[in-house]
């Protein structure tokens, strides 16, 4: 985790659950990149059309958060939770994807991501985790979040498992700029 | 509740489907692991944690495969795996057809004795 793409760790229950959020912003290039098709809305306001709006609204395309991305984004959450399970002593590193099944929901500029990471197994070797992905409107707060993705993922407690090879000595995956966020967050 | 090895194969072979995206019907007891079925090294691990969840076990890291016994040069010479190395494989992996193995020892080759039965034999002796 060399670079940061989460802005707050909202829970962190050790060796259990992590939630961080990620907010969306039209600010970042990226999204200038990555386009999704005009679509009508349907009755949830979706289809796979930017969030909240009116039904049958037919939409030019419009940047989004690609899915890589929002992988990314819970691969740090799950790496912070299984990181912190061990007190960062061990080099976490993303292993496998097992699945990321998304609902075709668009992570469109203005909205909120909410990554919860799960621990479903965790030994000396790694872990593997669970959760979802949701999206939150925050001109609507009371309304709940809406499912964007489930995500199965495991880490690899690197020193463990590449025997015979040369690491740093040094944590190199969870750097000043993770500790940061940890703090901020408020995360003891 | 013991398991009959009917029951143990047919949920190592959904643990290997789900783990590797293999179809049910490549997952035969004389397929290999990493040949036939794909697997790679961080396999091994998704494998071993999902094992650990479908039958309430725990795998111990070297319990299925000891990695050690490649690197000491009294088990192996000159890419082959030494009588002496053979009895400790024999000792570590009971549950693995090492005479099999025995027949042509190459390092190489010792990935052909990580077949779906190997797994299930494993598993049973586990099970107890």
């Amino acid at each position: 985790m060399r670079w940061l793409w989460l802005d707050r760790i909202l829970e962190l229950d050790k060796a259990k659950r992590c939630v961080a959020i990620r907010n969306v912003t039209a600010a970042e290039d990226v999204l200038h990149d990555h386009f999704a098709p005009g679509k009508a809305s349907d009755a949830h306001g979706f289809n796979g059309g930017p969030t909240g709006c009116a039904i049958g609204t037919v939409h030019p395309a419009y940047p989004v958060m690609p899915n890589s991305l929002i992988i990314e984004g819970f691969a740090q959450t799950a790496g912070i939770l299984t990181g912190h399970a061990n007190d960062f002593k061990e080099k976490v590193i993303l292993a496998k994807i097992g699945k990321a099944v998304f609902t075709g929901i668009s992570a469109t500029p203005g909205y909120t991501l909410r990554h919860t990471a799960e621990i479903v197994q965790l030994d000396d070797r790694g872990s593997s985790t669970q959760g979802i992905v949701e999206i939150i409107d925050p001109a609507d707060p009371g309304a709940p979040p809406k499912p964007l993705a489930s995500i199965e993922m495991m880490f690899s407690h690197v020193d463990q498992n590449m025997q015979g090879l040369e690491f740093p000595e040094e944590n190199f995956v969870f750097t000043d700029q993770f500790m940061d966020l940890l703090k901020r967050s408020g995360v003891k | 509740m013991s398991l009959s090895d009917q029951d143990v194969f047919a949920k190592v072979q959904e643990v290997l489907e789900e783990a590797l995206g293999v179809d049910e019907d490549e997952v035969t007891p004389h397929a290999t692991i990493g040949e036939d079925l794909g697997a790679e090294s961080i396999d091994y691990l998704d494998i071993s944690f999902r094992l650990e969840k479908a039958f309430g076990i725990k795998i111990g890291e070297s319990e299925m495969f000891d990695p050690s016994i490649l690197s000491d040069p009294k088990f192996v010479q000159d890419g082959k795996v030494t009588d002496a190395g053979l009895t400790a494989l024999r000792a570590k992996m009971p549950h693995a057809d090492i005479d099999a193995f025995a027949q042509d020892p190459e390092v190489d080759k010792l990935g052909d004795v990580f077949t779906v039965a190997m797994v299930c034999k494993f598993i049973k002796s586990k099970l107890g």
